[in-house]
């Protein structure tokens, strides 16, 4: 149904969009030309980096795991089990999204002081992981047709055998690009590992940053860690790659139905649902209580809280802004039309994808200081910072709820006398624009959360609420702390109620 | 419901949002271009925001100069304002050491003060050049687990540290800026052969390593930790917050002219025109501002005829290796050792 012509205005406005997406991976390769190749060498040959790297993909590798098991047991269990309250659950998988890796870690730190190390890395992670798996899964479970089971069961396959063969298939798609996500925010994740001393690429790379003469070594270090993440992107890509699935006939299939199970069984269920949003939030958000009740050394003025709320609203709002501008053409061009150069082209829009915050950030800053210092610690760069990190998320929404709008709709239009773009004006953005905005809503959601780049990119003077609980779990204040943590989950929570919907993950269809 | 319909109804409230984003972000741009004497001061502060902002605040009240800072580690700032050179936005920079002030006057970036700032404090605990004035002081010192250690128990010199006895039990933050010119002061003092054998020392020893003096501190007195070198206010702010008395962690000063008993000093550098700029460091050095850090952050003032916190020994019993503050600057050498002994 694709016509492999793209229009030329489209072509060029979403290359220009790639182009734009990847000027801090290029930027960055540019700053490493400048650094000597003994740097590289000494860099690459220390043993340090080899721990490094080991901590840093066992760690991806262990959460990966973790978040793939009870992420599609709970998407199991909220497709296939009658729950009371049953719209509720899916509220309650997706709030871990809400809650940054930070807080949480922060909370447990409060609750068993001095933790640290791989575990609690892994334990915080994993719980706030969940939801990229849970989400995705549970939606493609929504849309799996359960004759295939039932062919299955039919030529003889047993109960778990035909939904192994049946309906499992049908969700791995899902389940890899859910566990993708989960890889990257591990390989990303800076606050948590951070607050607990388990020391990754991400912890290196800053400490090398904001040490007096580590700069070099901290752009050697952040290659590493591209390479590494485009390395997970690749194996990803490989895996899927191997076993598409169509349906062919006719007729509709028939959707998994939710079953009442007994009681027992429904306890552990609920247990199981549980799991996650109780080690995210539930401990968290008690301990923040709980220090707020003991006091703060210092008083909180609420007019620095209202600062940062609307900072943080503000910057996000714009980064989200930004990657929806970058990435409509890149998402339309990428939904209708196929080839060589519109690989190539999502690919730039893409790059952000395997970028973890502090590598990006690392390469604003000097393209900024170097090239345009007039927007040197400006607002707008920290807002291209987030559009170049989260445009992924956009461009993906727009992909999915373009390619869901049938071409043979716009192609009616078109017979009826309209021109090419108002045809689309008429018929595929009504259809398309809620799904985009979702995408946008996302991008918005995860900068509001986002603390390496927020922390070397914001202008001076400038807090957000990020910035704020950071600077305050590294002082003698975290009942300080417990305030901006509260205000940022509840914003967060707003957003993440709206992505909770399976239709989010699933577009209209 | 039908699906997208739930959709539609989050639209009206994504559209004004970005819509108020665009117009802040206008009216953003546009302050860019009033004029220079109107510019708030900026200052890179390499201390906790905690400490500082009320004191940027009581400035501001004061004097009517609006202030915007930067907070980050002093290292970081450090290597920042060399990357910046002459596009730096910062007027002023508030070190956590005079290491890194000493780098930053080689470097050629910053005004000389006048006299009658640098004169205001006393000559031995500011710089030699009049390029940076000393702020407050503090003193390096060793805080113990008061329940599983005596004074005497704790080694009277951090050199002991790399015994066995002491495995696994001590640690500091090796990218903070004081442990930093701790470890200068210790090059300067014995030599760089013997400081880099005592952090490969450390290092063999399992030392635990933190970001922050305060995380130290914490972890010792949670009875995690049971020795870490940090400066002295940390221990005074924690136990003014919830009483002397219930302090697990204890203090032992190191003896006199131990590496680990250096007395370091804060300090502030001019780095742009700003008209404001000299006032606010003369701020810092005034009254007001050195009572600031007595009451609030338990540092020594350094200016003659203010009364130093109490409870504290006199900063003249305090002897440290004998070496010049100036002697602090060359943190590149340090850092580097630091970094290859594996530490970082």
């Amino acid at each position: 149904m694709t016509s492999t012509r793209p229009p030329l205005p489209l072509l060029i406005a979403a290359a220009a969009g790639a182009l734009v997406a990847s000027v801090p991976l290029v930027y960055l390769l540019v700053r490493a030309g400048e650094i000597g190749l003994d740097t590289f060498a000494d860099v690459l040959v220390r043993p340090r980096t080899a721990e490094l790297l080991v901590s840093s993909l066992g760690l991806a590798l262990a959460v990966c795991a973790t978040t793939l098991v009870l992420g599609v047991a709970s998407a199991w269990i909220l497709a296939t089990v009658r729950l009371p309250g049953h719209r509720w659950w899916w509220v309650l998988t997706a709030l871990p999204l809400a809650v940054p890796s930070y807080v949480a870690a922060f909370g447990w730190l409060s609750t068993v002081p001095g933790w640290s190390g791989f575990v609690p890395a892994w334990f915080v992670l994993s719980a706030v992981c969940v939801p990229y798996v849970a989400l995705p899964v549970g939606a493609a479970l929504r849309r799996a047709d359960a004759d295939l089971a039932l062919v299955a069961r039919s030529l003889g396959r047993g109960r778990w055998a035909s939904w192994r063969t049946g309906v499992l298939p049908q969700v791995t798609p899902a389940a890899g690009a859910g566990t993708l996500l989960v890889a990257l925010y591990v390989l990303s994740d800076f606050g948590a590992v951070a607050l607990l001393r388990f020391p990754v690429f991400t912890f290196a790379i800053q400490r090398q940053y904001g040490s007096f003469v580590g700069r070099d070594n901290a752009v050697v270090l952040a290659l590493v860690l591209v390479a590494l993440a485009l390395a997970v992107v690749g194996l990803e890509r490989w895996v899927r790659g191997r076993g598409e699935r169509r349906r062919i006939g006719s007729g509709t299939g028939r959707p998994l139905s939710p079953v009442a199970v007994a009681p027992v069984p429904t306890l552990s269920c609920v247990a199981v649902l549980l799991l996650a949003p109780v080690v995210a939030i539930g401990v968290p958000v008690v301990a923040l209580f709980r220090r707020l009740a003991q006091g703060t050394a210092r008083a909180l003025d609420p007019a620095d809280l209202l600062d940062a709320t609307v900072s943080t609203m503000t910057v996000a709002a714009g980064g989200a802004a930004l990657a929806l501008v970058l990435a409509v053409p890149i998402g339309v061009l990428a939904a209708r039309h196929r080839g060589v150069v519109v690989d190539a082209v999502e690919a730039g829009g893409f790059s952000g994808h395997a970028l973890p915050g502090i590598v990006v950030a690392l390469s604003l800053v000097y393209l900024s200081l170097r090239v345009v210092p007039s927007l040197y610690q400006g607002m707008i760069v920290l807002m291209f910072a987030y559009a170049v990190l989260f445009l992924p998320k956009a461009i993906g929404a727009t992909r999915t709820s373009v390619g869901q709008v049938p071409p043979a709709l716009t192609e009616v239009a078109r017979s009826l006398g309209r021109p090419p773009v108002a045809a689309h004006r008429a018929v595929t953005w009504p259809l398309a624009t809620p799904g985009i905005a979702a995408g946008g809503l996302l991008v918005m959601l995860t900068a509001m959360k986002e603390l390496p780049a927020t922390l070397l990119l914001r202008p001076t003077g400038t807090d957000t609420l990020a910035t704020e609980i950071w600077s305050r779990t590294s002082s003698a204040a975290y009942g300080a702390a417990s305030w901006y943590a509260l205000a940022l989950l509840l914003v967060a929570a707003v957003p993440a109620f709206w992505l909770s919907r399976p239709v989010t993950w699933d577009g209209p269809r | 419901m039908h699906p997208s319909r739930t959709l539609r109804l989050a639209l009206p409230a994504i559209a004004p949002t970005l819509g108020l984003v665009l117009v802040l972000s206008a009216c953003g741009g546009s302050s860019d271009e009033a004029d220079a004497s109107d510019d708030p001061l900026t200052v890179y502060v390499g201390r906790d925001e905690e400490l500082v902002a009320p004191l940027l605040e009581q400035f501001t009240e004061e004097t009517g100069i609006e202030v915007e800072a930067r907070y980050a580690g002093t290292p970081e700032l450090a290597a920042t304002l060399l990357d910046e050179g002459e596009n730096s936005p910062a007027d002023v920079f508030l070190s956590q050491d005079a290491g890194a002030l000493g780098a930053l006057s080689d470097a050629g970036l910053v005004d000389a003060l006048p006299d009658e700032i640098t004169g205001a404090v006393s000559p031995e605990l500011t710089s030699t050049d009049g390029t940076w004035v000393g702020v407050t002081g503090r003193a390096r010192v060793i805080a113990y687990d008061g329940e599983e250690l005596s004074a005497d128990e704790v080694p009277d010199s951090v050199t002991d540290l790399t015994a066995d006895e002491w495995e696994g039990r001590v640690g500091f933050p090796p990218g903070n800026a004081s442990f930093q010119s701790f470890v200068t002061g210790y090059r300067v003092a014995e030599g760089d052969a013997a400081a880099q054998a005592w952090l490969e020392g450390m290092a063999d020893n399992d030392v635990q390593s933190y970001e922050k003096n305060g995380e130290v501190l914490e972890a010792v007195n949670s009875g995690q930790l049971d020795l870490g070198l940090i400066n002295h206010y940390y221990w005074f702010q924690t136990a003014a917050e919830v009483g002397a008395e219930n302090m697990r962690a204890q203090l032992k000063f190191p003896e006199a002219g131990d590496p680990g008993a250096l007395v370091n000093v804060t300090g502030a550098a001019v780095l742009s025109d700003h008209p404001d700029a000299r006032a606010f460091v003369e701020y810092l050095v005034s009254e007001a501002g050195q009572t600031y850090f007595v009451e609030n952050t338990y540092e020594y003032p350094l200016v003659p005829g203010i009364a130093a916190p109490e409870g504290l020994p006199a900063l003249e019993e305090l002897q440290g290796p004998e070496i010049d503050l100036s002697d602090l600057a060359d943190l590149e050498t340090t850092v580097t050792m630091i970094d290859e002994s594996g530490l970082s």
